[in-house]
């Protein structure tokens, strides 16, 4: 069942998720994506521009951290803005790989435009990789 | 070479025609983990009132960087890749993309600003179906570090 405004409180958390990051991963998001910057992929080069390593794309990052809001909505249409800033590099390490910590809780509800606002805390090692990331989506009164 | 800030407000002509493909939209929805169904079944999609799969809502980026490259790529724009670092990403969805949609980017550069030593770079394509209507604006702002910084 979908879930719908009435549902819902300012502060409730609504969905929390932990998504594993390698570089098998970046090799697939860069295909994916058709972004092909080494630094997401070539440790040499990440290094050479001062980089402690490879990190991930910030778009598989914000990519990634709104799966848990359309999982929770029912519907991927149901998303009608995004925005994140991208405050710290995910680094991605090699052999292993970076664990991206998503919570989601409820921000803001606009009964007006049918719409809730989504707070995303995106997390890795206990440091907050995207700051103001914010899903609105739209819902059933 | 600085970023040039003579780039602030241009408009580009309309983009190539992107054609929505449900492979596509597959590979970006397992790249990121996005594992709602109707991102890759179609029956799935239409249950939910859609006539092909639906895409993830950051999906518009590789169209949008498709389009922004004729600006970040252009050498007389002064933007050294080496020195480019994501500042923040904006995705407004006026409807959702499917599989099946044949859009067209529009690019507009919004500012090009200095502060100290980065320069900030604000982007953002406007996606329009066949029709002409409003699909999703997606706004992106590139932090560039100066030579010293």
């Amino acid at each position: 069942m979908s879930p719908t405004l009435a549902d819902l409180e300012v502060g409730q958390e609504v969905a929390r998720r932990t998504i594993e990051v390698d570089r098998a991963r970046l090799v697939r998001y860069a295909g994916a994506s058709g972004d092909f910057n080494p630094i997401h992929w070539n440790e040499r080069f990440a290094r050479e521009v001062g980089l402690p390593g490879v990190i991930a794309h910030g778009m598989w990052t914000m990519g990634a951290a709104v799966g848990v809001v359309t999982e929770w909505a029912g519907d991927p249409g149901a998303v009608v803005d995004y925005q994140t800033r991208f405050a710290r590099p995910v680094v991605v390490p090699d052999p292993g790989a970076a664990q991206v910590e998503v919570t989601a809780t409820v921000g803001a509800i606009d009964p007006e435009t049918s719409t809730a606002r989504i707070d995303l805390a995106v997390v890795v090692e206990g440091q907050r990789v995207l700051a103001k990331a914010q899903a609105l989506v739209r819902l059933a009164a | 070479m600085a970023v040039n800030t003579s780039y602030a407000g241009r408009v580009y002509p309309p983009g190539e025609v992107y054609e929505v493909s449900a492979e596509k939209i597959r590979e970006l929805a397992e790249a990121t983990a996005s594992t709602h169904p109707a991102h890759t079944d179609p029956a799935a999609a239409r249950a939910l009132g859609y006539r092909g799969v639906v895409a993830p809502p950051t999906f518009a980026v590789v169209i949008a960087q498709r389009a922004e490259a004729a600006y970040v790529q252009d050498p007389d724009a002064g933007i050294d890749f080496s020195r480019v670092v994501h500042a923040d990403e904006r995705f407004t969805h006026h409807r959702p993309i499917v599989a099946g949609d044949r859009l067209t980017p529009t690019l507009h550069v919004d500012s090009v600003t200095e502060r100290g030593p980065l320069a900030m770079v604000t982007t953002r394509v406007e996606i329009a179906d066949d029709d002409g209507a409003p699909v999703a604006t997606v706004v992106s702002t590139l932090a560039v570090r100066g030579e010293d910084a």
